[in-house]
């Protein structure tokens, strides 16, 4: 073990350029790539499971419709009157279930978290290339999220057009009017509110303002807002990490020494760098038709003249507008976005895989080209969401071949993985178990998608329950799995402690259970042909009736669920201050840079400038004393 | 601690970090421009009733003329900067600003005598696209102009100590202002003339 070194922190503190910041600059507003990646990975850590709570509430109604929450049903006065969901509640809890998962959870926890944290660490960067920008971009972030909270307690509550926000739905829930706010105010009895509405009342400029403001102030309007911010997060984001990758490159780390995880990154980056602006587009698009009254994703003669609780009608539009148009912007981002969330995934699980097997990954280049090549074709085959939209047969034969070509190098991949486990001397470490779970869950989630790629096919099952089965199968035991054994991984790095075993087995085995006890009935019952998005769970129709008593049994188990994540809270907190303390900065005899400095890493992260003379997983090289050999030895 | 290639470049790329930033950064602009110029070409030809409407076009000539004479004072503030003449360097960027501003200047009357006819952004497809493509160039040209406006006042500083790293600052806001300038070529035709 002569290389296993323990950098003390006196020595630290001698760093070259040391200096003390105050409590602020080190913990809230720093500009260092790892407080940056801890402040990403808790505030996404809480995302995850407030869209998980939703998605609990949820299942009480699918379970048991229109029965009365028991216990904290009265939490809810204005949505769940006596404790009963209403119609609009739920849509708007599924809207926001799959967008706080995928936009606040997932993507900042993949990206943002591990990408902040690791990568530098990985290429032997002092920090990323743009520090200032990586800070605006949790900032960003942060505010895009507060503004998806706060849309819950406006008029009419938070977004519930999908997470999709699909026009014209999405355009016309205008749950306001806006002179409903100012009437409001006059009839306030409050002197000064009253006196603000009759200023509002005259003055026919801050009269416009004010109606702008309140156009804006309901869930699907804020929702809009809240997204813009987000990708405006990401762009900067997805910038600062290819530039740091490309130009902060230890000497002797040259592209194919580079670490798969951190090549995962850079084509997620680059999927976010260009997939995400046509939303940005899509998005000003549609608050243009909710705000400033244009057409854009509105056809011609739209008549919406129901008197729904959420509706507002008699508006005059000019029409004219496609709202296919938007679901092509929004795929063009959301296709691209399925990788952005499996990729880093991907790249965890490689690293933790030849840690735990003690041999290098099986096929290395085979695993960087094959994700190069999803990275491309991933921008060729968003319309396969959208073979129900009558866009026409030619065009979606396109797009089918496409599709079942971008599921060759994700096979190539899980492929190289389960090759790499063949004679390997397997660690049954925590994060080990997550990443052998994660590869036949992975692969039921990608085997499954191959009918909905198919044209014929997907017509049966469009919109069903197997959809969610299949998506929540790459994502759920796929990514959040990944991203469970990257925490179990690199926590020791970050805190100098490690968690506890016992309980990451318990949060394992209880966490694998119920999610296939959530997911696998879905899959009967979306091949039975239960819709997706019914209120009711779909009692009102005859076909589901024989796979209805699946939904009480796939809600326990998502409460199940919730419960089994109590472990690993309690661990990730009792562990900072009382789990094990590392024997030594490189508590996993792990090959990669990022174990090659002081633990936690100074502001810098490198006590001398590293210098990287191998390729990432040497693992077991014959002749050589202890079965890893680091990067830079 | 310091980052490498902030000011020179790295070897094997040929880039100081900030400009392959910024490239990266256009390639992003260019897929939200583009995903609104193939709106507007969807919009166009999928909609029968499609009108096209009249806009001021020796006004939309005379600011094309403007912003493409800003991208040439771009370029020579930034060629000063490399001669070591920050007087000239100082020059030419307000040039630049003011050219900016010209062009701010004459779009407010345009977008004013619009507003005056009643034609709002809701009025028709023509105009919706109109006033959210020119009006997401326009916050475009107002943050180039903040950038200059901030590297004009205060710059003496990085001048004295960092002149490299001051040109790089004006090379890297030039190629940002260079694309604006071509966001603007392209839509002029497509929104005037065509």
């Amino acid at each position: 073990m002569d290389h296993a070194t323990t950098h003390d922190d006196g020595h630290a503190h001698d760093a070259p350029h040391h200096e003390e910041l105050g409590f602020w600059r080190k913990y809230i507003f720093s500009t260092d790539h790892k407080v940056i990646g801890i402040q990403y990975g808790l505030t996404s850590l809480i995302f995850l499971f407030f869209g998980f709570s939703l998605m609990m509430l949820m299942r009480w109604q699918l379970a048991y419709p229109g029965q009365p929450l028991p216990y904290i049903g009265w939490m809810f006065s204005h949505s769940m009157p006596g404790g009963v969901m209403t119609p609009d509640f739920y849509n708007a809890l599924g809207a926001m279930h799959g967008t706080i998962m995928v936009f606040l959870g997932i993507v900042p926890l993949a990206f943002g978290a591990f990408g902040n944290y690791v990568v530098p660490l990985q290429i032997g960067a002092p920090d990323m290339a743009f520090p200032k920008l990586n800070a605006i971009s949790y900032w960003a972030y942060l505010a895009g999220g507060l503004i998806m909270l706060i849309s819950f307690f406006v008029p009419g509550g938070a977004a519930n057009a999908g997470w999709t926000a699909y026009p014209p739905l999405s355009v016309i829930t205008t749950p306001i009017d806006p002179k409903l706010i100012i009437n409001a105010l006059d009839s306030s009895s409050l002197g000064f509110l009253k006196s603000i509405g009759e200023w509002l009342h005259h003055s026919p400029f801050f009269g416009g303002v004010a109606a702008v403001a309140s156009k804006c102030w309901n869930g699907q309007s804020l929702w809009l807002i809240g997204m813009i911010l987000l990708i405006t997060s990401s762009l900067l984001g997805s910038v600062n990490f290819i530039v740091t990758i490309i130009q902060l490159r230890c000497p002797g780390m040259t592209w194919m020494r580079l670490p798969f995880f951190c090549w995962a990154q850079l084509v997620t980056a680059f999927l976010l760098l260009l997939a995400f602006p046509p939303l940005e587009a899509a998005g000003v698009m549609q608050l243009m038709d909710r705000v400033a009254g244009t057409s854009f994703f509105l056809p011609e003669g739209l008549n919406v003249s129901y008197a729904g609780a959420n509706v507002v009608a008699g508006y005059t539009r000019a029409g004219g507008g496609s709202p296919l148009l938007w679901q092509h912007l929004f795929w063009f981002l959301g296709h691209p976005e399925v990788y952005v969330l499996i990729l880093p995934g991907l790249g965890i699980i490689c690293e933790v895989i030849t840690n735990n097997t003690r041999k290098p990954i099986w096929g290395y280049r085979s695993l960087v080209y094959s994700t190069l090549t999803i990275g491309f074709l991933s921008f060729t085959v968003w319309a396969h969401h959208m073979y129900l939209t009558g866009m026409g047969t030619k065009i979606s034969a396109f797009f089918q071949t496409t599709t079942m070509m971008i599921s060759i190098p994700s096979v190539i991949i899980l492929t190289a993985y389960f090759i790499s486990l063949w004679g390997g001397s397997i660690r049954f470490t925590t994060p080990m178990m997550f990443a052998m779970a994660f590869l036949p869950m992975f692969g039921i989630g990608g085997l499954t998608g191959l009918p909905l790629g198919f044209n014929a096919s997907d017509i049966h099952l469009h919109d069903t329950y197997y959809v969610i089965a299949h998506f929540h199968y790459v994502v759920a035991p796929g990514t959040i799995f990944a991203m469970f054994a990257g925490i179990y991984y690199w926590y020791p790095k970050a805190t100098g402690r490690m968690l506890n075993e016992k309980l990451g087995h318990l949060h394992f085995w209880g966490s694998l259970i119920t999610l296939n006890g959530i997911f696998f009935p879905m899959f009967i019952q979306g091949m039975a042909g239960v819709s997706r998005r019914l209120f009711d769970g779909g009692t009102q129709y005859l076909h589901a009736e024989p796979v209805l008593h699946w939904n009480e049994f796939i809600s326990i188990s998502a409460w199940g669920l919730g419960i089994f994540q109590i472990p690993f809270i309690i661990n990730f907190f009792w562990s900072i201050w009382k789990g094990r303390p590392v024997a030594n900065d490189n508590p996993w005899d792990a090959t990669t840079m990022e174990w090659q400095t002081p633990t936690p890493p100074p502001h810098g992260n490198f006590l001398v400038p590293p210098v990287v003379k191998r390729g990432p997983y040497e693992y077991s090289v014959p002749g050589e004393a202890k079965d890893y050999t680091p990067q830079n030895q | 601690m310091e980052i490498p290639y902030t000011v020179s470049a790295r070897k094997d790329t040929g880039l100081y970090n900030g400009k392959l930033g910024i490239w990266l950064f256009l390639a992003s602009e260019v897929m939200l421009f583009g995903a609104l110029f193939s709106s507007y070409i969807l919009i166009r030809v999928l909609h029968p009733g499609w009108t096209k409407e009249h806009l001021n076009v020796p006004l939309g000539l005379f600011n094309t003329a403007v912003l493409i004479a800003s991208s040439v004072t771009i370029v020579l503030a930034w060629a000063s900067l490399m001669l070591k003449k920050y007087n000239k360097f100082r020059m030419y960027l307000a040039i630049t600003i003011l050219c900016g501003a010209t062009f701010m200047i004459v779009k407010s009357f345009e977008y004013r005598e619009k507003f005056t006819h009643g034609h709002w952004p809701s009025f028709n497809n023509f105009y919706a696209l109109y006033f959210t493509l020119t009006g997401l160039h326009a916050l475009h040209v107002l943050c180039g102009m903040a950038v200059m406006t901030y590297l004009l006042f205060f710059g003496r500083k990085m001048w004295e100590k960092q002149p490299q790293r001051l040109a790089n600052r004006i090379e890297v806001t030039g190629l940002f202002w260079h694309f604006v300038d071509l966001v603007w070529i392209f839509l002029f035709p497509i929104l005037y003339l065509l």
